[in-house]
């Protein structure tokens, strides 16, 4: 798919974590600004890899390889500082994982703490506050903010790691099934969030959940034994795919 | 014959089963009667002042036993000796000993974080004479003299050890996840270390601590050769300091003055006891 200006660019993207096998093959994508993109496909067919190649967390680990290019508008990350990029692509995890010892407040503006920037006491509570409605969990919240982020539910916490994401006014939001550990309600709310946030932010989401992927993405990816074997709009790809393999996918006779 | 067989084997099962819970419980007796020996016999020293008086002299002691009172006097010089000297231990052990850990940890495949690993073991290996001689010649002989100082450069040693491995292992069971969140925020890796890591590690790290203390503090073969020993309240550090261990072996050596052995055995015991139950406690605490 062709966007006049992508904010996101996968160039031939391959990531090997042995010398013998790649898991993620020649990806070649562009992603659409404040659109959702949903990454679906059997499990072990290199979503993550793909997904957590965006933010350079492959860098953590000497022996993943990496090779292509990805650009973010227009610029290669590779050639930036992984700090730069991740502050400016955030990720949500499978499992929400606030940080055990620090209290909400200091959850939400952890990313601030992290990357040694001083907010004085104002900034600080705007920051919060602003980011917490923006997760609908500054209702929730407001007069505990004091507690730990592990009080709370499964569901609020994920929304708790979504506003420390938001926090630093990424471009990009890369998130590994952020509700398969959630509850059907949970999920929806955080599915209703997704769609208003897309105005300000780009969303690439892996999802097992094809409901899921149709009720919220603009774009679909297919991806199958590391490879992108399809790409298009959500609706047409659910409609009318156009490889055998999507469309056994989609209809439940694989994976 | 298949019914007999089975009550066979049940017998077999209570019979092993009574012989566990025997031989387990004779593994408490040592404890148990070390325990009720000191309480009897080291009770009746405990009073205020066997707690703030230095030593008494041989000659007060003589007096006070020929007339049949209990020895005047107390432990709180080895007591203030004690803690001055753990202090000054942990002081550097403990930064040491957690920077050493998390490189460890997060470096568990470089051959270089092998080596030291390796050497860490050895030196908690190493028996507690040895560092207390090398300790002397290292310290005791440039300095000219016994001092609180060396004292605590032996204790340092034989804490080192353990602090690091405690540091490491805590470190090494954080989820991997807490590290990814961190760095995904874009924090370096120092503060992500400094301020997601080490916080969540701080209870097994803390417990580590009063561990290792509470392994060193009964150690007397390495202050001999280094603090000495003294039988005033001294708070200097250049100068040869008491222990409440070196005490416990002074008072064997002057028949005057073994009265006072029991108490300060009471008094080392109940406080290592102490610090381990409350590592325990807290180790539990933190790991729920
Ligand atoms: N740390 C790793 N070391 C070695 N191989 C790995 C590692 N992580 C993933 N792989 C392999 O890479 C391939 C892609 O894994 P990946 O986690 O990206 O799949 P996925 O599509 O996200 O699957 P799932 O839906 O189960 O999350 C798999 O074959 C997997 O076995
Ligand atoms: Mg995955």
């Amino acid at each position: 798919m062709e966007f006049v200006k992508p904010v996101l660019e996968f160039d031939k993207v391959c990531v090997s974590y042995t010398k013998q096998t790649m898991a993620v093959k020649y990806v070649s994508a562009a992603i659409e600004r404040n659109s959702i993109t949903a990454i679906m496909g059997p499990s072990g067919c290199g979503k993550s890899t793909l997904l957590r190649a965006a933010n350079l967390m492959h860098n953590l680990y000497p022996n993943i390889h990496v090779n292509g290019d990805i650009l973010l508008n227009g610029e290669n990350i590779f050639q930036m500082h992984p700090i730069d990029v991740r502050r400016r692509i955030g990720m949500v995890f499978q499992r929400p994982a606030p940080f055990p010892t620090m209290s909400i407040y200091e959850n939400v503006l952890a990313g601030f703490t992290l990357n040694g920037i001083n907010l004085s006491k104002s900034e600080k509570e705007e920051v919060v506050e602003n980011c917490l409605k923006s997760v609908s969990l500054w209702n929730e919240v407001k007069d505990v903010l004091n507690k730990k982020g592990t009080f709370l539910s499964g569901g609020q916490q994920q929304r708790l790691c979504i506003a420390r994401a938001l926090a630093l006014k990424p471009e990009v939001l890369l998130m590994d099934e952020p509700t398969s550990a959630l509850d059907p309600i949970a999920s929806k709310h955080i599915e209703e969030l997704l769609l208003q946030l897309k105005k300000d932010v780009t969303i690439l989401i892996v999802t097992h959940n094809m409901g899921q992927a149709r009720r919220i993405s603009d774009h679909s990816m297919f991806m199958y034994l590391g490879e992108l074997v399809e790409y298009d709009n959500t609706l047409k790809m659910f409609e009318n795919p156009f490889d055998e393999r999507t469309k056994a996918y989609l209809t439940g006779k694989m994976g | 014959m298949k019914k007999i067989y089975i009550k066979h084997r049940l017998l077999k099962d209570k019979l092993l089963f009574v012989m566990v819970s025997l031989l387990s419980a004779l593994t408490a007796v040592p404890l148990l009667a070390i325990l009720g020996e000191v309480l009897i016999k080291g009770y009746d020293q405990f009073s205020w002042a066997f707690f703030t008086e230095p030593t008494p002299t041989a000659y007060k002691a003589m007096k006070a036993v020929a007339a049949g009172e209990l020895i005047p006097g107390g432990i709180a010089n080895g007591i203030v000796g004690t803690l001055i000297m753990l202090g000054m231990a942990s002081l550097f052990a403990l930064p040491i000993g957690i920077m050493c850990g998390i490189y460890l940890a997060e470096n568990s495949k470089k051959k270089f974080a092998y080596i030291v690993s390796y050497i860490t073991d050895l030196l908690q290996g190493t028996p507690s004479v040895i560092i207390g001689i090398v300790t002397y010649i290292w310290v005791v002989v440039p300095m000219k003299g016994y001092s609180a100082i060396a004292g605590s450069v032996a204790l340092f040693i034989m804490m080192l050890p353990l602090i690091i491995r405690s540091t490491e292992e805590t470190m090494k069971i954080l989820p991997s996840s807490l590290k990814e969140a961190g760095l995904a925020l874009g924090g370096n890796y120092m503060r992500v270390v400094t301020k997601v890591q080490l916080p969540a590690a701080f209870g097994g790290i803390f417990t580590g601590t009063l561990l290792a203390i509470s392994r060193v503090i009964g150690e007397t073969a390495p202050l001999m050769f280094t603090a000495l020993g003294c039988s005033i309240i001294r708070w200097d550090i250049d100068k040869p300091i008491s222990a409440v261990p070196l005490l416990i072996w002074e008072f064997f050596n002057d028949p005057n003055l073994q009265d006072l052995i029991w108490g300060a055995s009471l008094f080392l015991l109940v406080f290592v006891l102490t610090l381990n139950l409350t590592a325990k406690k807290l180790a539990k605490k933190w790991n729920s």
